[in-house]
């Protein structure tokens, strides 16, 4: 009859998304590699949680590497990361946005950038959007893509969760509310928001840059719009061009321990960018 | 000491300490259901005090970072895809129970069986799937995008009907032979005896499978996820996305910050009440005799 399994899910989930908090930090092997420059001490990563959970993976693999080292991580947004940093409560700050004017007393290191593209099924003709048509498709202003020049076909607007990543992106770049928008379909991850939109002709949707080229590559029938002009390609993220996106930083006083000078070259450096694009971010050229 | 006095046989002891371990393993099942509704009572605290149970009714929709905080509009929904898919699943999850019992020729039904208990043990992510690719785009041809309560109904009953079906092959599996023979010495056909007796008589048996096929249905989150779309309002019809409980915490759990996870814990809290509730009808409709 039931599976008993069934009733556990709801346990599974929890579990799983309290598993997804920190994953654990130790690994063995490979530890005794690079005893020659050895580093030792903790340190107390804080701020933003669209860049802890690479920046977690990032820890994990430098704790391999240097056994005498100890990184632990907590989230409550990049302001929260900038305050730790100047009150020496944390070592590092992580923040899904550049610095502040008022925050010129830190140094912000660029890990990665976060480009957000639009993206309609590949059938779609429609060749670019502009801001205010995006804002009316959205708010539920315009509903047919015949209104827009295309054919007779109702618009199925492809929504994300709230407290994802790309969703904050995509309503900051259009000063959007959330309350206001009228989506036909709400997803969680960029893989569902693809598999909706290339699935209904109608639709439109936004996901990571990263994650859109990767399908369309493997066959996935979409198609990224261009945003002011400028095409959606992981290159014009990292060149800094492209308009919908972010930086995400590790921010440390002037005067930063050694130690975390070291974590942030590593997590900088090419070693981690399988990890970087596995996030779907783009990493920092320098 | 008298204990060992009393020359208990190697089988007495054995007995005991059988009796002694189903007793613990059954204890700590019992503790461990006590244990998850503490910790999501703990977790939910929080939100129950500040913004208190009152908002989580009178809030009209669902933005926990813009401070709107209403779960009815998922609970409806909860409660209309089970109500939705245990309707289109019961009348043939029990119509295959008495075609396999009275019907089938044997080989037949060892078949059918046997393709039921896979069907009931297909993941969901599997029907979560074909709902998303295949049904959603037939659905869509009707208006709307696709994903809607109308497809989560479907892909729901479609999971519903094994268990609904397996449920029901024991419930009449369960009746007195008696009744059965009785039927026919009066004269009754096989239609006779299935719509007159056995039906009836297996009635309370029957109505506990399908309200245990509704505690799954409530529970289900993936497939769900996956077909209905996920917006979080009242649905204005069966071509209307819907969000569920279980689906509302799949979505933002993985992602929410102290105040918005202690929301979600309420619908936690919630959803275990959803699915207590059938769980105990079906207790209330089984009777004491025909299962035994």
């Amino acid at each position: 009859m039931t599976s008993p399994l069934r009733s556990f899910l709801p346990l599974a989930l929890m579990l799983a998304a309290l598993a997804g908090c920190r994953p654990p930090a130790e690994s063995a092997g490979e530890a005794e590699r690079s005893a020659a420059n050895r580093l030792e001490g903790r340190l107390l990563l804080s701020g933003s949680s669209t860049v802890a959970p690479l920046v977690s993976e990032i820890a994990a693999r430098f704790e391999a590497m240097h056994p005498g080292v100890r990184i632990d991580i907590q989230t409550g947004g990049s302001g929260k990361g900038i305050a730790d940093v100047r009150a020496a409560q944390a070592d590092i700050g992580m923040t899904s946005r550049p610095l502040k004017e008022d925050e010129q007393d830190l140094v912000a290191h660029r890990l990665a950038t976060d480009g957000v593209a639009l993206i309609v099924q590949a059938s779609n003709p429609i060749p670019e959007l502009t801001r205010q048509q995006v804002i009316d498709i959205y708010t539920g202003a315009i509903d047919d893509w015949s209104r827009l020049g295309g054919a007779a076909l109702p618009i199925q607007v492809v929504h994300k969760a709230e407290g994802r990543a790309t969703l904050e992106v995509f309503l900051a770049h259009f000063e959007i509310d959330n309350t206001a928008i009228r989506p036909d379909v709400i997803v969680g991850e960029n893989a569902q928001a693809i598999l909706a939109v290339a699935g209904s002709p109608g639709a439109i949707g936004y996901v990571s840059i990263g994650s859109a080229e990767t399908e369309a590559r493997l066959g996935a029938a979409i198609r990224l719009l261009p945003l002011d002009g400028i095409p959606a390609t992981s290159d014009e993220v990292a060149a800094e061009r492209f308009p919908m996106s972010r930086s995400l930083n590790l921010v440390v006083t002037s005067e930063p321990s050694p130690l975390a000078l070291a974590f942030i070259d590593y997590a900088r450096s090419e070693a981690v960018h399988d990890l970087v694009r596995e996030a779907y971010f783009v990493p920092s050229t320098r | 000491m008298t204990w060992f006095g009393k020359r208990i046989s190697f089988r007495r002891l054995a007995d005991r300490a059988i009796e002694f371990a189903s007793t613990l393993a059954a204890l700590t099942a019992a503790a461990i259901v006590l244990l998850i509704l503490a910790f999501i009572t703990i977790e939910a605290w929080p939100a129950l005090r500040d913004p208190g149970p009152a908002r989580f009714v009178t809030d009209r929709t669902w933005f926990p970072l813009s401070g709107q905080f209403g779960l009815l509009p998922m609970l409806t929904a909860s409660v209309l895809t089970t109500i939705g898919a245990v309707l289109l699943a019961a009348p043939p999850g029990i119509a295959s129970a008495l075609w396999v019992r009275y019907w089938a020729p044997p080989s037949l039904a060892w078949f059918h069986r046997r393709a039921i208990a896979i069907l009931a043990g297909t993941p969901s992510v599997v029907f979560g799937q074909w709902g998303l690719v295949v049904l959603a785009p037939l659905i869509a041809a009707w208006g709307g995008s696709g994903q809607s309560l109308l497809t989560a109904v479907i892909v729901l009953a479609l999971m519903t009907l094994p268990t609904i079906a397996l449920a029901s092959d024991a419930a009449l599996g369960s009746i007195d032979d008696e009744l059965v023979r009785g039927g026919a010495a009066l004269g009754l056909g096989r239609w006779g005896i299935a719509s007159r007796v056995v039906l009836p008589a297996a009635r309370s048996s029957l109505l506990a499978g399908i309200l245990l096929a509704a505690a799954r249905a409530v529970g289900e989150t993936m497939a769900v996820l996956m077909v209905a779309g996920n917006v979080p309002n009242f649905p204005e019809s069966l071509l209307a996305p819907v969000r569920t409980l279980t689906a509302n915490m799949a979505l933002e759990m993985g992602y929410a910050s102290a105040s918005h996870r202690s929301i979600l814990f309420v619908s936690g809290l919630l959803l275990m009440v959803a699915v207590a509730i059938p769980y105990l009808l079906a207790t209330i409709a089984r009777p004491r005799s025909d299962h035994g």
